[in-house]
Order: C-alpha cells, then structure tokens, then sequence
C-alpha cells in the first residue's frame, strides 16, 4: 500500500524492494553466502564425483534438511500463536523407535520407519491436546514433552547408543537418488506437500485466522481447536522425519544428543523468516531461507578453519544482526538515514 | 485471590507427599542431611530459579541463565588462576559483567521490541559461545578463599551440614521473596506481566522495569555461576547445559504461571525441593535409571498443570492474554 502513495521512481526502486518481506532474509543469505565464498574460494564450486553431486552448496542444504523439515512444521505451529519446544525431544523418541525396531526385531524397515513417523504424529497429537483442548499455555504444553521426552527415548533404548545395520534405514539419511542425497527430496517433498496444503486449500487461511485471534476465528465458525490440532501434528511428523535422517545418518540413536537444541534452531528460523511469534501471518518459503542462513553460518564457519569454539559466539552475532534488520525500529532508522542522505544528494544535484 | 495461593498450596502438599514417600522408604529422609544436601546441590538451580521467577513474573523468559552460570565459572577461574585476582575482585568484575549482560538484553527486548524467548537464546549463545572462547577444559581453582568457603559450614546433631553455598540460596531467596512482594520494583513487576497495556497507562515505568528484570536475571545467574564455582571448585565451559529449563520447570512447579503476573517467590523454593527430592529418591533407589527423573519431571509438570487449569476454570485471573474480554 505504501508502494502507492509513493512517487514512482524511474524503474528500479530500492524503496520497494526494501520493503518487501523476502527482501531481507534473502538478502541475508546471500550475504553469508558470499562471505563464506570470501573465505573459502572454492564454496561456490560443484562437481560431480562417482555419480555424487559435491560442493559446500549441497552440503548445506544436506547437514540443514533437519533443521529445515523443523522449520516448516515450526512455522504452522507458530502460525497459530502456539510454539513447539518438544521437537528435539520428538527427534530423540522417534529416532529410538526406529533404530530399535530394526535393530531388535525382524520387522520390515519400511514399516518401522512408518511406525516412527507414527509415533512423532502421536507427540504432536498430545501437544496439540493439550494446548487446544486443555488450553494450557503451548510453552507450558510442549515443555512438558521436552524435559519428559528424552527420558523417554533413554527409556526405549535401555540408555544406550541404539546402534542398527539396516541399509533400507540407512538411506534416509545417507541415500542417493541421481545424484542427491536422499535428505534433500524429503525436504522438498515435505516444502511441496505443505505449501500446497496451506495455500491450495482453506487451511493456510484458517491457521492465520486462529492465530490472528482464536476466540473471534471461533466465533466465525472456524474449528480452532482441529486447526491447532493439525499444527502441532504436522509438526509431530515433521521432527520424527529429522530424527529419522538424524539417526539413519550415524546408524545409531542417541537418546541424550540427538536434535538436542535443535528446537531452538527452528525457531530462530521462523522468527528469522518473518513470522511474528505472534501468529498470524506465516512465510513458509521465508522459514526454509532462515534455516538455511542458520546452516549456512555453521559451515562457513566450519571451512573458514577458525577454531570450533568460535561457532557459538559468531552464530550469536549474526542472529542478533539479522535480527535488528528485522525490527521495525532499526528499519525505521535505516530508511529514515537512506531518505535523508537521498535528500542531501538531490539537495548538491540541484 | 483464593485462587491464587492454591497452587501454591497443592505445591507444599505435594512436596510433603514426595518427602513421605521417599522417609517411607529409606529412613535417611529422616534426618537433616538429606534436605541440607539438597539445599547445597540445588544452591545454584536455586539462586537462578529466583532471577528466572522475576522474569516469568513480568511475563517474559530468560534462555541464557545456564550459559551465564557456565561462563562466569570459567571467567573467575580464569581471573583467579592466569590473572591473579583475588575472588572476591573476580566475582565483583563478573557480577558487573553480568549486570551489564541483563540490560543489554532487557534493553534489546523492550526498545527493539524483539521477543524475549529470541534475545535470550542469542544471549545464550553469545554466553556459552565466550565462555568456550576463554577455555575448552575445566579449569581448577586452589585458592585459599575457596578452601575457607568450603570450611564454613554448621554441622547439626545428626551431620548435616549446612554450608556457606546453602545458606546463599536461602538468603537470595528471602532477599527475592522482599523485593517480589514488598518494593515498588516487585509490584511493577506483577504488574507488567498482567497486563503490559494496563501497567503502562497506570504509569507503571515499563522500559525500567524490563531493563531491571533482566537485569537481576543475569546477576542472580551470575551469582549462581559462582556458587558453581565455589561449590565445584573448578570453571568448566560445559557446565549446567539446560539449566535454565530446570529453572523454568521448578518456577512453574511452584505455582508461577508462565504468562506472567500470578506466582509467589516461596513456590520457587519448593518447586526446586521437589525437583532435589525427587533426584534424591532416584538416587537412593539403586534400581531406578537416571532417566526416570526425567520422566518423573514431565510427569509432575503435567499433573501440576492440569491441576491448575482445573481450578482455575472460568476465573479470568487464568485466561490466557489471546482470549481477553
């Protein structure tokens, strides 16, 4: 709306594209990807050995597909007002469940690998039980399956490394399909299935309603509750397929490390991509750029050879520099500096 | 205002039925050991858990008590050892340290109106990522300050002992329990986490009063970093990951509601006791897993919970803010 009340520049208009949501995450990326180009010169480079494509690129978006499938679930939750700490503890509990199943029983892989994403559907369900039938805080809700949860797993893997030989399980993780690791199709798959759920059907809509104010979304005759429901179940699935490529990865589960922290992580990306902790209005496109910047600054900083002990404080500056880009206070400042400094230009041409 | 106390009520409660049950079972719950151990173990959780309730009070949280304890550990150890800084200098430069870390925060979250979940997980990071930074490994600290502190305890009939660590958590926690419920600061607190809106037209000083709880957050983690360091006598990088969830666990077990405005200090205290008690009982018992505290945990947190929404139904002092009138 404010691109109509301005006067129209002469074709390219920084203004506008300033404005516009994905201007910024994106912009972000780039940034670090470039700069990771600066220290390592070959990042941009891929190539294609023994049937594989190479390249820091695809490493990203490989080692990032956890935290990507995170993300999308992250963010319909987060949509709906609500917030999914368990995740985490979902990867661990699920990861468990498969690793033992193959690992212990004579059980068909496929079917174990389903039995998993079950079993991350039903913590999902019982978050969503509680924050949309019981009312209770979502923090609160999923705190309870954060700290219970990898109790749990430890719980199903008797306290060890569930260590498993399966090749079928393995190739979630580690699998090549023309070339791709098999991570990025789940990826991909799940991005399509969910997009098109939320914007090709009524639901999107309906997600940014209940999050936008449930009460009156009710009073519309929305079923808030269900729509609640879906979220945190979809975002069940999506961590139980993390912890399957988390595990499947290493061959082993991990109750205590696996997916630890990594609630945190998708978060930080949905709230990087621009979905207000708020609800309301969700960027699932957006979501999936600010996993892949998360990423991005861990294997930068990886190649960059600086010592591993750097990695928590540089990810912690480039969160808080690509989070005062997003507030509306610095933008503010930002725009309000470029218009005067414009003015100035304008005022020496004149 | 019944209403109120009651969770606070069903938290003693069931702290008592905890500590019966495990006296039923092994007879050293009996005597003052047991509980004078869990106020030495606990003294950090305990100290961190004080700040964590100002801040749940006001309606926001803090992610970074944990990484804040691990880095001023390794920072006095390091000030002790290679600079040579007697502690209590140390402790002094970290508490300002930690003071200034607060504000910052509190000042990112209320001028920049980012969400504080998100600025103290960046802190959290930043926190833990210097405390790597400064050192990888442990680092020992034998000063004879620390040997004194560790001297200072009372011994009761049945040797228990109450040490210099304890003592701290039981002072900070009567100093919370005054400035929650006693100042001006702790009724603007409450007030903030009611209802932000209404506090601000009431002239309630919100940017203050943001900036001071995440102030006192970040000092009383401080300070829990220390007792840390004087309890395990060494600084470790590594040290209380997640603390800050067992934090927010014993304040919210305490009776506290995580949406801010409604909570008493003293549930804080017992909130932590359960959770000591129920680690005691776990490590009494040779058969019990590790693993099934934190189970026990989830679980108590849910009963807890489900027994405040039960009660509370249809009174607005629970409703969540979304669901405003």
């Amino acid at each position: 709306m404010s691109e109509m009340t301005q006067p129209a520049e002469r074709g390219f208009s920084l203004q506008s594209l300033t404005r516009n949501r994905a201007f910024w995450p994106i912009f972000a990326l780039l940034l670090i990807l470039l700069g990771n180009r600066l220290i390592a010169p070959d990042f941009f480079n891929i190539e294609v050995v023994e049937g594989r494509i190479f390249g820091s690129l695809i490493v990203i978006l490989i080692r990032g597909a956890p935290v990507v499938l995170l993300s999308i679930g992250m963010t319909l939750v987060i949509a709906t007002k609500g917030i999914d700490l368990s995740v985490g503890a979902v990867i661990a509990i699920s990861g468990a469940v498969a690793a033992v199943l193959v690992s212990t029983t004579d059980i068909n892989p496929i079917l174990a690998i389903l039995i998993s994403i079950g079993v991350g559907a039903l913590c999902g369900l019982w978050n969503g039980i509680l924050v949309a039938y019981f009312n209770i805080q979502p923090i609160v809700a999923t705190l309870i399956l954060m700290v219970s949860g990898r109790g749990i797993a430890q719980l199903i893997t008797n306290g060890q490394i569930a260590i498993f030989n399966d090749e079928t399980l393995a190739f979630v993780g580690t699998g090549v399909i023309a070339g791709i690791q098999f991570p990025i199709y789940i990826c991909i798959a799940v991005f399509v299935i969910v997009m098109l759920l939320v914007r090709r059907t009524a639901i999107g809509l309906l997600i940014e309603s209940v999050g936008a104010n449930d009460r009156a979304s009710y009073y519309a005759g929305i079923k808030a509750a269900q729509i609640k429901l879906f979220a945190y179940v979809a975002s069940g699935i999506c961590a139980a397929l993390a912890g399957l490529i988390l595990t499947a990865d290493i061959k082993g589960a991990d109750a205590n490390n696996a997916g630890l922290w990594l609630e945190l992580d998708a978060i930080l990306a949905v709230v990087i991509g621009g979905t207000s902790l708020d609800g309301g209005r969700f960027f699932l496109g957006l979501s999936v750029i600010g996993a892949l910047i998360i990423q991005s600054v861990e294997t930068g900083i990886l190649q960059s050879g600086l010592p591993p002990t750097f990695n928590l404080v540089v990810k912690a500056i480039v969160i808080l520099i690509v989070l005062l880009l997003q507030s509306d206070v610095v933008r503010r400042w930002i725009s309000n500096s470029v218009n005067r400094l414009r003015g100035q230009m304008r005022g020496q041409t004149a | 205002m019944k209403s109120r106390i009651f969770p606070l009520i069903a938290t003693i409660v069931v702290f008592i039925l905890l500590y019966m049950i495990g006296w039923q079972r092994f007879p050293a719950f009996g005597t003052t050991r047991v509980v004078l151990n869990i106020l030495t173990d606990k003294s950090f959780l305990g100290v961190a858990a004080v700040g964590m309730t100002f801040v749940i009070l006001s309606g926001g949280i803090d992610l970074s008590v944990g990484s804040i304890i691990a880095f001023t550990s390794i920072f006095c150890a390091l000030l002790i050892k290679d600079v040579g800084v007697h502690p209590l200098g140390a402790f002094a430069i970290a508490l300002a340290l930690g003071a200034a870390f607060g504000g910052a925060m509190g000042a990112i979250i209320h001028y920049l109106k980012i969400p504080p979940f998100i600025v103290t997980l960046a802190g959290m990071f930043l926190a833990r990522g210097c405390a790597f930074l400064l050192s990888e490994a442990s680092v020992p600290i034998e000063h004879p300050f620390y040997s004194d502190i560790s001297g200072m305890y009372y011994v009761f009939e049945d040797k228990g002992r109450l040490t210099f660590v304890a003592t701290l958590f039981v002072i900070v926690l009567l100093v919370g329990l005054i400035i929650a419920h006693f100042t001006r600061f702790g009724r603007n607190v409450y007030a903030l986490g009611g209802d932000k809106n209404s506090a601000l037209l009431l002239g309630v000083p919100i940017a203050r009063t943001t900036i001071g709880v995440y102030m006192l957050s970040s000092v009383l983690a401080t300070l829990a970093g220390i007792i840390y360091s004087l309890y395990t006598r060494s600084g470790y990088p590594l040290a209380t990951v997640g603390l800050e969830l067992d934090a927010i666990t014993a304040v919210v077990i305490g009776g506290t509601l995580l949406t801010g405005g409604v909570g008493y200090m003293a549930g804080t205290l017992v909130g932590v006791l359960i959770l000591g008690v129920i680690q005691t009982y776990i490590n009494f018992d040779g058969g019990l897993n590790s693993w099934w505290t934190k189970i026990v945990i989830g679980a108590l947190l849910f009963v807890f919970i489900a027994l405040q929404k039960v009660l509370s139904s249809g009174r607005p002092v629970f409703k969540l803010p979304s669901l405003k009138r």
